[in-house]
């Protein structure tokens, strides 16, 4: 037990993200045709409104919430004046606002994938394993909410301050997967999930994360391109 | 001003016969392939008809083009902001049903059937699915030679502002085709839509290209192209779009729809214009003006200001040559009997159209109908397509330069006819629109005899300027297999590079200066 734990939160962590950021430089240095969204809206446009902006929003909101929320400094919820049972409220809440986002417009993409026929034939296995992977790191997630709330309503923070403390450990460069012998199995669950996406990030259409067009709002609106190099 | 030249293409709809060979040449060229299947860079459409998509024209179901916001040009779907706020899903694009559910048929039946009673038909199969298709319901030109009932045919936005129930009557139908591929505009919405940027207009000829590289598939410029020539590969993800058939043209070629033309009704040709005066002009206030506007924008190849400009512009002067001979050039600005395709979108189209003359021979034989003074050529009022139906497609609704247009196809007809028939030159029916004995003939010959080398005047592209070395060019025509020459590559890479299609030599020749002097 000990050993995975080592392995899968001391090592795993950096065994992904070493695959993250290497294979997406490999496909994105040699397989630019292979890199986009790979939306199917063209073939079926119905409830896609909905069930794209909320799982996008949702998603969004669930990935930055996890950043500052587990790597944000200790001082920084000091200065603002956020007690450690404060901040674990607010994760639950705003964890489960834009989860639920999150999850019904996950639901209904899913649906959509699996027995719509035409983004069914369009879909490669890889596009319904991942989407089905998020969906159940999202549900995991969403479980430990009931097991935080039972913790915050003995006053605990413990727990929180724990996985923050793991969080950070593992972005320090000096891990420590002991930290997550303490938390419930469910978080291990949620974090081992979540870890794996990183994992599969570049193999996957998730690649299209990296291309968020920020650049758009500031370039003039017509391109030309000239192949003379002189 | 900045000189730049464009690649143009003028389509004489008054002798398209719709057979379509141009839609099946470029589609066996360029998008015979999963994913494309849907696909028609070219089609021809029957109009009155709701096209294809259906009702592509209705820019207040598309959103498509642009729109004058206070004097500025704004995409009509929304700017920057707008587009990234619709990225996840954009309420304005075509779903596949909207062009037509591609379809093939299960020949394969009609070998491997058992022995039946009863004939095995080939049913029709989805292309995307492979499944089979109860009904095909709709399909790239279901609209053929008027096909369908009227009232939903008259959804055609070019009925706007004509009382069209007594063009339901069988004996007042009219029926025109409908040519169209993309416009390579000179305002391109579908470039200023693009997200990543990826889409663009070459400097040297005005194609405009999509870099399958870059492009991440955020689909804004489908719809935000409001001719909806902008397609979405479902299979590759990214958006596809006729590329001006660019190998053939860079070879002095034209393009495959316009070689293929049966009827010889398309023109290729180069254009010079003012760069400068794009988003000026594009803003014209009003809707009627663009047109005006548009010719506003080009520039007189014959003019020694323009021809200087356009060498430190670095034009070529076989282009600023071809440029003179330029066939759109006569048909665009000296006769004024071409027209771009609704100006109101505000692109700045660069594919236009000589509108059709649409005569009722049999009326005309019975002198039911008014004819100009020969007896046989009917005036442009006695046509069947009404004129606000032409002008509606092709001014934005302006009837005067398309009744311009149209005495002058009449009247060229009216002098030949007089010429090669009664044997006696009419010069007053040229006095009436304005048209000179040099121009007539000159009109004559481009239209009616539309010789290959008067169709089309397209000077090669100067490969040799841009290439550093020509051997690694070598057997490649421009094309390349994807993943290459990507402008989001970046130099720096941990890998070996590609390298190049062809051998190169161990030990390089010396230069021919190199070799004077020693």
């Amino acid at each position: 037990m000990d050993y995975w734990v080592k392995f899968i939160f001391g090592v795993y962590p950096y065994l992904a993200g070493t695959v993250f950021l290497i294979a997406c430089w490999i496909r994105f240095d040699a397989e630019q045709y292979t890199w986009k969204s790979d939306s199917s809206q063209l073939l079926s446009r119905k409830y896609m409104r909905v069930a794209s902006n909320f799982f996008h929003i949702g998603i969004i909101g669930i990935f930055l919430g996890h950043f500052i929320g587990l790597l944000g400094p200790h001082a920084l919820w000091q200065a603002l004046g956020i007690s450690d049972l404060g901040h674990q409220y607010l994760a639950m809440y705003a964890g489960a606002a834009f989860g639920i986002l999150c999850l019904i417009g996950g639901t209904m993409l899913w649906m959509r994938r699996m027995f719509n026929p035409r983004v069914r034939a369009a879909s490669r296995w890889m596009d319904i394993a991942l989407l089905s992977w998020i969906l159940i790191t999202l549900l995991a997630g969403l479980s430990t909410i009931f097991v935080s709330a039972g913790h915050a309503a003995k006053g605990d923070a413990e727990v929180m301050l724990a996985l923050s403390a793991w969080a950070k450990s593992i972005v320090a460069f000096s891990p420590e997967p002991e930290l997550m012998l303490k938390v419930d199995p469910i978080y291990r669950l949620h974090v081992f999930l979540g870890m794996s996406l990183f994992l599969f990030f570049p193999f996957t259409r998730l690649v299209h994360i990296w291309s968020v067009p920020i650049g758009y709002l500031f370039r003039a609106y017509q391109i030309m391109r000239a192949r003379r190099t002189a | 001003m900045k000189v730049r030249a464009q690649f143009a293409l003028v389509f004489n709809m008054d002798k398209c016969i719709g057979c379509h060979t141009c839609s099946v040449t470029c589609k066996n060229v360029w998008t015979n392939r999963r994913g494309a299947e849907y696909m028609w860079w070219n089609n021809v459409e029957s109009k009155p008809g709701i096209g294809y998509p259906k009702q592509w024209e209705d820019q207040n179901k598309w959103r498509g083009g642009w729109t004058v916001h206070n004097g500025r040009l704004e995409l009509r779907a929304g700017g920057r902001a707008s587009k990234l706020i619709n990225i996840f899903s954009n309420p304005d694009l075509p779903e596949i049903d909207d062009y037509y559910d591609p379809f093939t048929y299960n020949y394969a039946h009609l070998q491997n059937a058992k022995l039946l009673e009863a004939t095995p038909t080939a049913r029709p199969l989805s292309q995307i699915t492979g499944e089979q298709i109860e009904k095909i319901k709709w399909g790239p030109n279901w609209e053929d030679h008027l096909a369908g009932e009227f009232e939903s045919r008259s959804r055609d936005a070019n009925f706007s502002a004509i009382e069209k129930q007594i063009y339901a009557q069988f004996e007042n139908t009219f029926q025109l085709y409908l040519p169209r591929i993309c416009n390579h505009c000179l305002n391109p919405a579908c470039v200023a839509a693009c997200p990543s940027g990826s889409i663009y207009k070459r400097e040297e000829d005005g194609i405009v290209l999509v870099d399958q590289d870059k492009c991440r598939g955020w689909r804004m410029c489908i719809s935000a192209c409001p001719y909806k020539k902008v397609f979405y590969n479902w299979e590759s993800g990214k958006a596809e779009k006729c590329i001006g058939c660019y190998p053939r043209v860079e070879s002095g070629m034209p393009t495959v729809c316009s070689e293929s033309c049966v009827g010889r009704i398309r023109y290729n040709g180069i254009m010079l214009y003012d760069a400068d005066r794009i988003a000026e002009y594009a803003a014209t206030p009003n809707d009627m003006d663009v047109y005006q506007a548009h010719l506003k924008i080009f520039l007189d190849p014959n003019d020694p200001a323009v021809i200087e400009q356009a060498r430190k512009d670095g034009i070529p002067d076989d282009w600023i040559d071809a440029a003179r001979r330029s066939p759109i050039w006569k048909m665009v600005m000296e006769w004024r009997i071409a027209f771009p395709m609704h100006p109101e979108f505000r692109t700045l189209p660069m594919v236009w159209y000589v509108p059709p003359l649409s005569p009722v021979q049999s009326q005309i034989d019975q002198k039911a109908l008014p004819t100009e003074a020969d007896g046989v050529i009917p005036k442009y009022e006695a046509l069947r397509t009404p004129t606000r139906f032409l002008a509606n497609l092709l001014t934005a609704g302006d009837e005067k330069p398309v009744r311009e247009a149209l005495n002058k196809l009449i009247a060229m007809r009216s002098y030949q006819r007089g010429k090669h028939v009664e044997g006696h030159q009419d010069m007053a029916v040229l006095d009436k629109v304005g048209l000179t004995q040099a121009q007539a003939e000159a009109m004559y010959r481009l239209l009616a005899i539309a010789n290959y080398e008067d169709r089309f005047v397209i000077p090669t592209s100067h490969a040799e300027i841009p290439l550093e070395d020509a051997y690694g060019f070598q057997g490649q025509n421009g094309f390349t297999f994807g993943n290459d020459d990507a402008v989001g590559i970046s130099p720096v890479t941990l890998f070996p590079r590609r390298r190049k299609e062809t051998v190169e030599p161990k030990e390089w020749a010396p230069l021919a200066d190199e070799v004077i002097t020693k």
